[in-house]
C-alpha cells in the first residue's frame, strides 16, 4: 500500500503550491507594509495597522466569507477582475492562495516591521551623505540588515499558509484536486468512516513540512545574521 | 571662501541665529555642548532642514530658503565623519571604504584608494570586520569613507568625543596629515580645547544658538574675550615653531619669532615646523628677567591687554615677536607689578609644562 493515496497526494503537492505562491505574492506588499508602519508618519497609520491585522483577530470564517463577498465572481473585485484579466479567484487555487496570503500577512508583517525597527536610522543617513538615494539606501543598508527577519516573516508566512483552514474552505470550498489543501483534506477525511488512517498520515506529512521550514529559516537567518555580524 | 552659512532654526525652546563663513583649512565650531554646534553641521550636510537661511559650499547652494532650493543629502558631496563612526556592520572595511563610489555608480578608483589607505594606516584593516575593530580603529576606517566619497568639504562631528585619551591621541596625527595632504577643507564640531588648538585653523565660537566671534586659529586662541567660553584651565594660545636641534640632555630647541623656546625631547626631526600650545595658567610674567630660576623660557614680550574676570585673576595677553601669549595670574600681582598695556614684561614658561599632546604639525609644508 501506498503512503498516501492520490487524492492525498494532490492536497499535499496543492498546500505547497499554494503556500509558495501566497508566500512569494505577500512578500513585496509585506515588506512595503511594514516599512510603512515602521518608519512612516502618517494620519491614517493606525487604522493600516488595524487593517493588517484584522485576520489575526477575526473568525477565519468571516475573513473567508468577506472575501467571497469582494472577490467572488459577482464581488466588485472579483467581477472586475475576470472582465479585465479573465482572472477567477473564487472555488479555484489562486483563491486558495489569495486567502492563505491575507491570513499570514499580519505575521510575515509583524516579523518585517520588528526588523526594520532594530536598523539603526543613523546608519542610513550615513549610507545618505555617501551619496546614496533612498531607494539604494534601502537596497545596501537597509534590506541587508533585515534580512533575517524578512526570512523569519516569509517562513511564517509559508507555515501559516500551509496550515490555513477556515478561510480557505469558506471562499474556495474543499473541491479535490482544485482547492483541497492538506488541512481541507484532513477534514474530509475524517468525515468518511475509514478515512482516519489517511488523515493521520497527512498529519505528519503537515507536521514534517512545518518542522523542515522552520529549519532551513533558523539556518537561513543564521547565516544571514553571521554575515552582517562579520563572524 | 569655502563654506558660507546663514541660518535661522527652532527646536522648541531652543533657537538657532547664525551666520559665518569659512576659508579654506580646518574651521572648528567651538562650543560647550548644547550650543547648536551638531544642528549647526547638520544643516550644512542636509540632515536637518533650517527653517530659513542660505548654505553655500565651494560657490555652490546647497540650501536657500528664499529661492526655495534644498539639495539632497546625497547630492551635496559633503563627506561626514560621525561621531560614534557608523560603519556599516554587514560590510568590510575594504567595503565600507568604496561604498561611496558603489552606490554613486562610478568605477573603482585606485589610486585614490591607495593614497587614502596609506594616509590613514588602513592597510591591515582591509579585510576585517567593522565589529573587529577598535574605537580608533573604526574612526580612522570613517575618516577613510568619508574622503573616498571624493567630497568637496569635510564634515566632522566630534569625531574624537567617543575615544579615550590614548586613542585620540593616536588619530590627532592623521587629522594633521589630511589637513596638509588632503586638500579638502573641513568643518570640525569640539568642545575640546586641545583638539581646536591642534587642528583649527579658523576658529568659529558658538553660544547658545548664536556665533560669538570668529577669525583665524591664532587670534582666536590668544584672545583673552574668549577664555571664559573656552574654559580657564583650558584656555592657551599657539605658537608656530620650528625644530633648532636636540639636545643630549633630552631637551628640544625650538625657534619661535620671539626667541627660542626649550621643550622636553620632541618627536619631530630637526626643521620641522611645529604648533605648540601654551596654556595660560603655566605662564608667569616677571618685570625683569628672572635670574637664577629653574625654567628654561624666558622671552621678553609685550603686554597687549589684561581682561579680569570675577574671580581673583586677570587674563594678559602678550606678544613674543609675531605670536601671542596668553597668562593667566592673579590680580594681585598685575596690581603690584603695575602691568599695563604697553608696558614690556618677560614670559617664564616651565619646559615641562608643555604636554606632548600640545605639540602638533605646523600649518605649513
Amino acid at each position: 500500500m501506498e503512503f498516501l493515496g492520490p487524492d492525498a497526494w494532490r492536497a499535499v503537492a496543492l498546500s505547497l503550491k499554494v503556500a509558495f505562491w501566497a508566500t512569494l505574492a505577500a512578500l513585496p506588499f509585506g515588506l512595503g507594509t511594514a516599512y510603512l508602519l515602521a518608519r512612516g508618519r502618517f494620519p491614517g497609520r493606525s487604522l493600516l495597522n488595524g487593517l493588517v491585522h484584522l485576520p489575526l483577530i477575526l473568525p477565519p470564517v468571516v475573513t473567508g466569507y468577506l472575501l467571497l463577498l469582494t472577490f467572488g465572481r459577482r464581488g466588485p473585485v472579483g467581477q472586475l477582475l475576470e472582465e479585465w484579466f479573465g482572472i477567477v479567484l473564487a472555488f479555484r487555487w489562486t483563491g486558495a492562495a489569495l486567502a492563505a496570503a491575507i491570513m499570514a500577512f499580519p505575521l510575515m508583517v509583524r516579523a518585517m516591521r520588528l526588523a526594520i525597527e532594530a536598523v539603526d536610522p543613523k546608519l542610513e543617513a550615513a549610507a545618505a551623505t555617501l551619496g546614496a538615494s533612498k531607494l539604494r539606501v534601502f537596497a545596501t543598508v537597509t534590506l541587508p540588515l533585515i534580512a533575517p527577519g524578512v526570512i523569519a516573516g516569509a517562513v511564517l508566512a509559508f507555515a501559516k499558509a500551509m496550515g490555513e483552514f477556515g478561510a480557505t474552505i469558506t471562499f474556495v470550498s474543499n473541491i479535490p484536486g482544485q482547492t483541497q489543501t492538506v488541512p481541507s483534506a484532513i477534514y474530509a477525511f475524517l468525515q468518511v468512516p475509514g478515512g482516519e488512517d489517511t488523515a493521520l498520515r497527512l498529519v505528519l506529512v503537515s507536521v514534517a513540512v512545518a518542522m523542515l521550514a522552520l529549519a532551513l529559516s533558523e539556518w537561513l537567518a543564521r547565516r544571514v545574521a553571521r554575515r552582517i555580524a562579520g563572524r | 571662501m569655502s563654506l558660507s552659512v546663514s541660518l535661522r532654526h527652532r527646536l522648541g525652546d531652543f533657537a538657532l541665529d547664525l551666520a559665518f563663513e569659512a576659508p579654506d583649512g580646518v574651521t572648528v565650531l567651538f562650543g560647550r555642548s548644547g550650543s547648536g554646534k551638531t544642528s549647526v553641521i547638520n544643516a550644512v550636510a542636509g540632515l536637518m532642514q533650517p527653517d530659513a537661511g542660505r548654505i553655500a559650499v565651494a560657490g555652490r547652494v546647497l540650501f536657500d530658503s528664499a529661492a526655495g532650493v534644498s539639495v539632497p543629502v546625497h547630492r551635496r558631496r559633503l563627506g561626514y565623519v560621525f561621531q560614534e563612526g557608523r560603519l556599516f556592520p554587514h560590510l568590510t572595511v575594504r567595503q565600507n571604504l568604496t561604498y561611496a563610489r558603489r552606490v554613486q555608480r562610478l568605477g573603482p578608483d585606485a589610486a585614490a584608494f591607495d593614497r587614502v589607505v596609506a594616509l590613514l594606516g588602513l592597510g591591515s584593516l582591509l579585510n576585517r570586520q567593522p565589529v573587529a575593530l577598535s574605537g580608533g580603529e573604526a574612526q580612522r576606517v570613517a575618516i577613510g569613507r568619508a574622503l573616498l566619497s571624493d567630497p568637496v568639504m569635510l564634515l566632522m562631528d566630534e569625531p574624537l568625543a567617543a575615544l579615550d585619551g590614548a586613542r585620540k591621541a593616536e588619530i590627532l596625527p592623521y587629522l594633521e596629515r589630511l589637513r596638509r595632504e588632503a586638500g579638502v577643507p573641513i568643518l570640525y564640531v569640539s568642545h575640546n580645547m586641545a583638539e581646536v588648538a591642534r587642528l583649527a585653523t579658523h576658529v568659529v565660537a558658538m553660544e547658545g544658538g548664536r556665533v560669538t566671534q570668529a577669525g583665524p586659529a591664532e587670534a582666536m586662541l590668544a584672545d583673552p574675550g574668549l577664555v571664559r567660553v573656552m574654559g580657564l584651565r583650558d584656555a592657551g594660545a599657539v605658537l608656530q615653531a620650528r625644530v633648532l636641534r636636540h639636545g643630549e640632555d633630552g631637551v628640544s630647541d625650538l625657534q619661535v619669532s620671539g626667541g627660542v623656546l626649550c621643550l622636553p625631547l620632541v618627536d619631530a626631526p630637526v626643521g620641522t615646523d611645529l604648533r605648540v600650545r601654551i596654556l595660560a595658567q603655566d605662564v608667569m610674567l616677571a618685570t625683569e628677567r628672572p635670574r637664577n630660576i629653574s625654567a628654561l623660557n624666558i622671552l621678553p614680550v609685550t603686554v597687549l591687554a589684561l581682561r579680569r574676570g570675577d574671580g581673583p585673576g586677570v587674563i594678559v595677553q602678550v606678544q613674543a615677536g609675531d605670536d601671542l601669549l596668553l597668562a593667566r595670574i592673579t590680580r594681585r600681582s598685575a596690581d603690584a607689578l603695575g602691568l599695563r598695556p604697553g608696558g614690556t614684561c618677560f614670559a617664564v614658561l616651565k619646559s615641562v609644562a608643555v604636554a606632548p599632546t600640545d605639540i602638533g604639525l605646523g600649518l605649513q609644508s
